[in-house]
């Protein structure tokens, strides 16, 4: 266990009960992953891929085992306090956005500021440098239902990134995309990644956005697996 | 509040919506307002009538008159204090739809046992002075705009002048308000006497006897004591408080006050279906954004919060154009009606009344999808979709 570790995971069963079946999802999963990484999750539909983001996320609570941040445990957090160590830790993009219908691009950025005691005016330039980012400064006051895929996905990464956060949780975020625009998509959570150190954890069908990642972890029947990763070694290079 | 942007964007996000149940919500409370303020109008004559005071009315029943020397008679009763007397006789102004109520009362005793009628001494006592002089209540002299020194023609269906005429020339002397916004001063008083002796029947008759007793515990045995002396005399009576006869009267109309309460009731519970059903579908409709409000680490309690505050906004927002409305309404209407229903007001009490019953019915609209958007688990709302 190192200081370089900002997620750890000890023995992390995850199990539901569905009637009267108790189904596993985890039994003994055991992972850590460093603060810089840029993690990419595969694995076959069904394997556990969001049930793992939920728990690194704090949505979702471990059946047993340990889940830890940065050196302190998260599996034993009340929901509220969950809610309080989302809002400061991570930020979250989802497949299909997720945005509020009823709020502009700039509204809908702010809304993890609305949890911080910043002011009016630091809200709002905080949103701008966060638009900016994701190259969408003039579409600040567009509804959603103006705007496209690929731009309504930059939207939420700007929404994920405006209160800083040190992880940046992505279920299947180009799974609604095409290709370029998933590229486009995939470069920004890269440059997220390089420029500004935010750890990332991704989950993807794709093996092409696979490849934007600095490693890659293959998930099946709770199980990571090993695999050959030359592709990754050739990008990352 | 930072959410309340947010509240207020979820609130209009469908215009219609909106517009229809918050025109729901404006027609209850115009309801309430107006109908409330009408039933208090009916009422104000219960509520403002003297603990103390009774009336004698002819026991077959309040129109017939009572012999003149049964005034006196009560006064020698054990428990009486002031004793008055009046006589019915209604008028109009000018032409028949303009009725002027008109009493001829004994110009001694009437204020005394008014007490809650305020008059000028010296314009009393030029009253006294002046047999057609006629005291006139503030508000039905603001009504026909009458000033002192006016000579003011009434005349008479029922009763005719000894002259042939059917108007009696009467000259106002003064004008006597109420110590009570509310004690109603839509009314005029002239001479008991003149009266009998200028109408062509004349006669030693008065209508009713109105008097105080020296404390209102004993209301109940001075009103049996003075039944009881005209038992069997030529005309027997029939005591009361004069807040019991009010209210018998008033509901001679029928049972208003349920009346008022049936339909009261019916607007409310059609609104409280009607946008606690809105709320339902507005809250259900946003179970994925409240999912992800929730991870995005917006608190349970807060949500809870943002959805009660939108329900109490939505009924704020009808209500209060509502009560707004009624309040115009009522205005308007107490105009037309100042005759008949001279307290017809949108009080501060009804309002503080309106302003409760919209806090109850946003909480109440708002109390079910809030609590379900508090128990709302993040992983199986995303589930569903
Ligand atoms: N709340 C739940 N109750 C019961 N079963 C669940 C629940 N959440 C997930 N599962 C099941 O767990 C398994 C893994 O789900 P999930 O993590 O969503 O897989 P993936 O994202 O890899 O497709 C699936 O079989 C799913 O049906
Ligand atoms: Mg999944």
């Amino acid at each position: 266990m190192s200081d370089d570790n900002l997620f750890e995971l000890k023995a992390v069963a995850k199990r539901f009960k569905k009637g009267k079946e108790t189904i596993s999802i985890f039994d003994d999963l055991n992972m850590h992953i460093k603060r810089g990484d840029f993690l990419a999750i595969m694995g076959p539909s069904g394997s556990g891929k969001t049930t793992l983001l939920n728990l690194l996320g704090g949505v979702d609570q471990p059946t047993s085992g340990e889940v830890s941040f940065d050196g302190a445990r998260i599996d034993s957090l009340s929901e509220g306090q969950l809610a309080t160590w989302r809002a400061n830790n991570i930020g979250f993009i989802f497949q299909f956005y997720n945005l509020m219908p009823m709020l502009n691009a700039a509204k809908n950025v702010e809304l993890p500021l609305l949890l911080t005691n910043l002011s009016g005016k630091e809200r709002q330039q905080r949103v701008e440098t966060a638009l900016k980012l994701v190259g969408l400064a003039d579409r600040a006051k567009h509804m959603p239902s103006e705007m496209s895929g690929g731009q309504l996905q930059r939207v939420a990464i700007a929404r994920a990134v405006v209160s800083d956060p040190k992880l940046l949780l992505c279920d299947e975020p180009t799974g609604d995309l095409d290709r370029n625009t998933a590229d486009e998509i995939l470069e920004m959570l890269q440059l997220l990644n390089r420029e500004f150190g935010k750890t990332i954890v991704m989950v993807t069908h794709d093996p092409a956005a696979a490849r934007y990642a600095t490693h890659t972890l293959h998930l099946d029947k709770g199980q990571f697996v090993d695999k050959d990763e030359p592709v990754l070694q050739e990008k990352s290079a | 509040m930072k959410d309340l942007y947010l509240v207020y964007k979820n609130l209009t996000r469908k215009k219609l919506r909106l517009f229809l149940t918050s025109f729901a919500i404006f027609i209850a409370f115009l309801i309430f307002g107006a109908v409330t303020a009408l039933q208090g109008a009916l009422n104000s004559g219960v509520e403002m009538s003297a603990d103390n005071r009774l009336v004698v009315f002819n026991k077959i029943n309040f129109t017939q008159s009572l012999p003149y020397a049964y005034v006196n008679k009560v006064s020698g009763i054990d428990g009486v204090k002031d004793v008055t007397f009046a006589n019915w006789f209604g008028g109009y102004y000018q032409e028949p739809a303009n009725q002027v109520v008109t009493m001829a009362v004994d110009p001694d005793t009437y204020f005394d046992v008014y007490e809650e009628l305020q008059v000028d001494t010296q314009q009393k006592a030029n009253w006294l002075q002046n047999q057609a002089g006629v005291m006139v209540g503030e508000r039905l002299a603001t009504v026909n705009n009458w000033k002192i020194g006016d000579r003011i023609p009434i005349s008479s269906n029922i009763f005719s002048n000894k002259d042939g005429g059917q108007t009696w020339d009467l000259v106002v002397e003064g004008i006597f308000t109420g110590k009570d916004p509310q004690v109603d001063t839509g009314y005029m008083v002239f001479h008991y006497k003149y009266f009998m002796e200028t109408q062509s029947w004349g006669g030693d008759y008065v209508g009713w006897i109105v008097l105080t007793t020296d404390d209102p515990a004993i209301n109940e045995q001075v009103a049996k004591a003075i039944d009881e002396n005209f038992a069997n005399s030529q005309a027997e009576t029939d005591t009361s408080t004069e807040k019991a006869f009010n209210k018998a009267f008033i509901e001679q109309i029928g049972n208003i006050g349920l009346i008022i309460f049936g339909v009261v009731f019916m607007a409310f519970f059609t609104i409280l279906v009607l946008v606690g059903n809105t709320m339902v579908l507005a809250i259900r409709e946003r179970t994925s954004e409240i999912a992800v409000l929730k991870t995005l680490g917006f608190s349970s309690p807060r949500i809870f919060r943002m959805i009660l505050t939108e329900s109490c906004l939505l009924a704020f927002l009808g209500g209060l154009l509502g009560l707004g409305a009624a309040y115009l309404a009522v205005g308007a209407l107490s105009k037309m009606m100042a005759r008949f229903l001279p307290n017809l007001v949108l009080g501060e009490d009804i309002i503080l009344q309106a302003l409760g019953y919209m806090l109850l019915l946003g909480l109440i609209t708002g109390i079910a999808p809030a609590y379900r958007a508090l128990r709302l688990n993040i992983i199986t709302a995303f589930a569903r979709g």
